[in-house]
């Protein structure tokens, strides 16, 4: 995460809950981003889950972010939306009845009030369907949201003088970022139909 | 009208309505509704919340040996316990063994993870509960200087860093907005603080949230992967190759150092920073002594981080493990996580449907299968409730029992059942904390007590970090790198049919896991979590839970700002099932809600 030139350090982050349907959008992306490309050293790439606060650390070690996540903008079921920079939501909310409602925002205003917020932000958001299917697949609308979703993650490397290289060997099973049957493909065949 | 529950507690519900309700996505809700009487005092309480409708709909069919994984993902604060209790539930079922090292390695990341979820729980949530961030602004740091350095030896305390942090604390407020400290209830009346305190905590407010990113890097060390660390059921995935030549990411003497040096600094903020600041905030709460609840009657803990590998027995368990039931902190029940009788949940008030909800099933046999229907006195609708009807299903949280007995979980629990087992290192503590207050050791049974003793926990685990890191270098020395044991391994060598249960003390408190497998896949799953113990609804006899209980008889000093029932709920520290995470524009939640 820290290479010996002046380029810039880029964090590849996927949050959200894969238990929960469409709620799972941003890590899936990341998951199938780490599939099919190849990064440069100074770009990391992280399945954050649901992490909250322990994501700060990875946060203030990176000069530009990207965050894949579902998002909430009052789009149709399946829109993909940029959001950058000072768009991007960053705020906490003290009235929370409990540290588990800690919010990606809530990790950048902790990184922020450290001072070590990243200098360039990208949310690649992409609106839900359906949050409510505990142990659904993420749906239609949304799934195919995907690839869109990467290549705009692309665009942006490549616009911060970090393109990926589409991998042409394919990624052993054993380097994927979700084994033990979570990771996508395994995940859904078994999901439960709804 | 007034009524008398069997474990005790009086309810009236004939007074004001108040209903607290974050409006968190309907999933992750935790929601309060109680009663006032005409001096606003609370009389009746009933909260509601919402856990995950059964792993087990996600889990049946898979390989036990990937189920650490799917738990892990339940909660993203949680996430390692709920590994660790699965892969010991599995190791029981299929009587498995793992080697010392891999006890050792557990213990202390199960220990970071107690350090970490309690200092941030109390900084980043439960401490601006005490600490009116506002009138910080108005503090002397010359004053907060002499503040800190009377009530600690730690050596960041110069009036001129309180000076500059007052400095950036309004511009925050200049700016128009607090940052992170908007919308809460500052000037409250229920605020005690001077202002010199305030500002003491809130230096180290951010102190804590700086410090917290170093503890987890034990995680990276001893769990390879991270935010998301790997497990292995018959030990600790990671290899120790001493001489660091061999196997890459293997542990070394280099990456044993590293962790050896966050375990001191880790004791070091602990000792200096959070125990003090929750003695002087103590001080000055010293009157406010509500929100004991149960935790004065029935309290349990199941008990945690073995001085040896595979003996989860209560002598070698170092945190306290019984029960204690009606006040008699005499005599400390035995518990049995597979008996049928013991541990059973109740659904007559949740959202839930049993084939006799009069009685209990024992996470072996359960069943989740949702039944969401609101009773005649609820108002509002399905979709948009106004106001629950306790006498009817009212949470999606069901309600564990031991032996049919509401008990509360969590430090407060553990330090009672220790205190009352005559533990020094959990006795002595909390009666030395006690003098220095000056207060009788029933004010342990507050919501003051809860606070304190996560503190004192939080002291403990990261001085155990260190015994039982020094226990693990000492055995590698000693030639033993042993970290798994895979000779059962292949499913092959499993009966046809096996059950077994899993259990630590999770920061919040007792957690179980339970599994059937039948031809070496799951075929039952079930968890039943510290917040469902805690949450619980009311069971089918009328005992209420542990939050409704520590809220009753609370003074309300403003119940349009109810400050009160935020702090005494996060005093649990409560987990709700993590799905809140959605991004938003300015913060406001998902609209739209799906029934069944």
């Amino acid at each position: 995460m820290r290479p010996a030139d002046d380029r810039k350090r880029v964090l590849v982050l996927g949050i959200g809950n894969i238990l929960w349907a469409d709620e799972g959008f941003g890590v899936r992306v990341v998951e199938e981003f780490h599939r099919r490309y190849a990064v440069p050293d100074n770009v990391t790439i992280i399945d954050g889950g649901t992490q909250g606060l322990y994501l700060v650390n990875y946060l203030e070690q990176a000069d530009c972010l990207i965050v894949f996540d579902a998002i909430d903008y009052g789009l149709d079921p399946g829109e993909l939306k940029l959001v950058r920079d000072e768009e991007v939501p960053k705020f906490t909310g003290v009235k929370k009845m409990s540290l588990h409602q800690t919010g990606f925002q809530e990790v950048l205003s902790a990184a922020d009030l450290l001072g070590r917020c990243p200098g360039q932000l990208a949310l690649i958001g992409c609106q839900p369907l359906d949050l409510e299917d505990w142990g659904g697949p993420v749906t239609d609308p949304v799934r195919t949201q995907i690839a869109p979703a990467i290549e705009l993650a692309c665009e942006l490397l490549a616009e911060w003088g970090s393109p990926p290289q589409l991998r042409t060997t394919p990624l052993s099973r054993s380097e994927r970022l979700l084994a033990n049957d979570i990771d996508h493909p395994s995940y859904e065949m078994r999901a439960r139909p709804a | 009208m007034g009524i008398l529950t069997p474990n005790g507690f009086e309810l009236d519900n004939s007074g004001k309505r108040v209903v607290v309700d974050p409006l968190t996505r309907i999933e992750g809700r935790l929601r309060v509704e109680v009663n006032v009487d005409s001096e606003n005092v609370i009389r009746n309480a009933v909260s509601t919340g919402t856990m995950w409708r059964g792993i087990e709909t996600i889990l049946r069919g898979r390989d036990p040996r990937d189920a650490w994984a799917f738990t892990e993902r339940i909660c993203g604060v949680c996430t390692g316990t709920h590994a660790l209790t699965s892969v010991r539930a599995v190791e029981n079922a299929l009587d498995i063994t793992i080697p010392e090292n891999a006890n050792s390695i557990r213990n202390i990341m199960h220990l970071c993870l107690q350090v970490h979820d309690h200092l941030v729980h109390f900084y980043h949530l439960h401490a601006l509960d005490w600490v009116d961030v506002v009138s910080a602004l108005k503090a002397d740091p010359k004053a907060t200087s002499a503040l800190a350095q009377s009530v600690s030896s730690w050596p960041v305390s110069s009036p001129g860093y309180f000076k500059d942090l007052q400095v950036r604390l309004t511009k925050f407020v200049a700016s128009g907005q607090l940052g992170p400290f908007k919308n809460g209830y500052w000037g409250h009346a229920a605020y005690k603080l001077p202002p010199e305190a305030n500002l003491m905590a809130v230096a180290h407010y951010l102190e804590a949230l700086d410090f917290q990113k170093e503890i987890v890097k034990i995680h990276t060390i001893y769990g390879g992967k991270n935010p998301h660390p790997n497990w292995l059921v018959g030990g600790v995935p990671c290899a120790i190759n001493i001489d660091g030549t061999g196997a890459v990411g293997a542990i070394n003497m280099e990456r044993l150092n590293l962790v050896s040096s966050i375990i001191d600094r880790s004791i070091e903020f602990v000792d200096q920073v959070y125990v003090p600041d929750v003695t002087a905030i103590g001080s000055f709460y010293k009157d406010w002594l509500y929100g004991g609840g149960l935790s004065g009657k029935s309290v349990m803990s199941y008990g945690d981080i073995p001085e040896n590998a595979n003996d989860y027995s209560t002598k070698s368990l170092k945190m306290p493990r019984g029960v204690i039931l009606n006040g008699n902190l005499k005599e400390v029940l035995p518990i049995d996580h597979g008996d049928p009788e013991q541990i059973q949940e109740f659904v007559a008030h949740s959202w839930y449907k049993y084939p006799d909800e009069s009685r209990g099933l024992h996470p072996w046999d359960g069943v989740t299968e949702p039944n969401f229907q609101l009773g005649p006195n609820a108002k509002g609708t399905k979709t948009d409730i106004k106001e629950l009807d306790e006498a009817a299903k009212y949470s999606w949280i069901k309600a564990p029992r031991w032996r049919g007995n509401a008990v509360e979980v969590g430090p407060l629990a553990r330090y009672i059942v220790g205190y009352a087992q005559n533990k020094a290192e959990f006795k002595e503590p909390t009666e030395k904390l006690l003098k220095t207050l000056d207060l009788p050791v029933t004010a342990l049974f507050s919501t003051l007590g809860r606070t304190a003793a996560r503190a004192l926990e939080c002291q403990w685990a990261a001085h155990q970090m260190r015994y039982f890191q020094d226990k693990l270098v000492a055995h590698i020395k000693a030639g033993d790198t042993a970290t798994a044991n895979v000779s059962k391994w292949r499913p092959e060598s499993w009966p046809k049919a096996a059950k077994g249960y899993g259990f630590t003390e999770a920061p919040r408190g007792a957690l179980g896991h339970w599994i059937k497998i039948k031809h070496t896949k799951i075929d039952n799953y079930q968890c039943v979590v510290p917040t469902t113990w805690n949450g619980s609804p009311r069971d089918p006899k009328g005992n209420i839970g542990a939050f409704e209980a520590s809220l009753l008889d609370t003074p309300m000093a403003d119940p349009q700002r109810p400050l009160e029932i935020l702090r005494t709920i996060h005093s649990f520290d409560p987990c709700l099932a993590c799905s809140t995470h959605v991004m938003a524009p300015d913060g406001h939640e998902m609209a739209t809600v799906k029934v069944r």
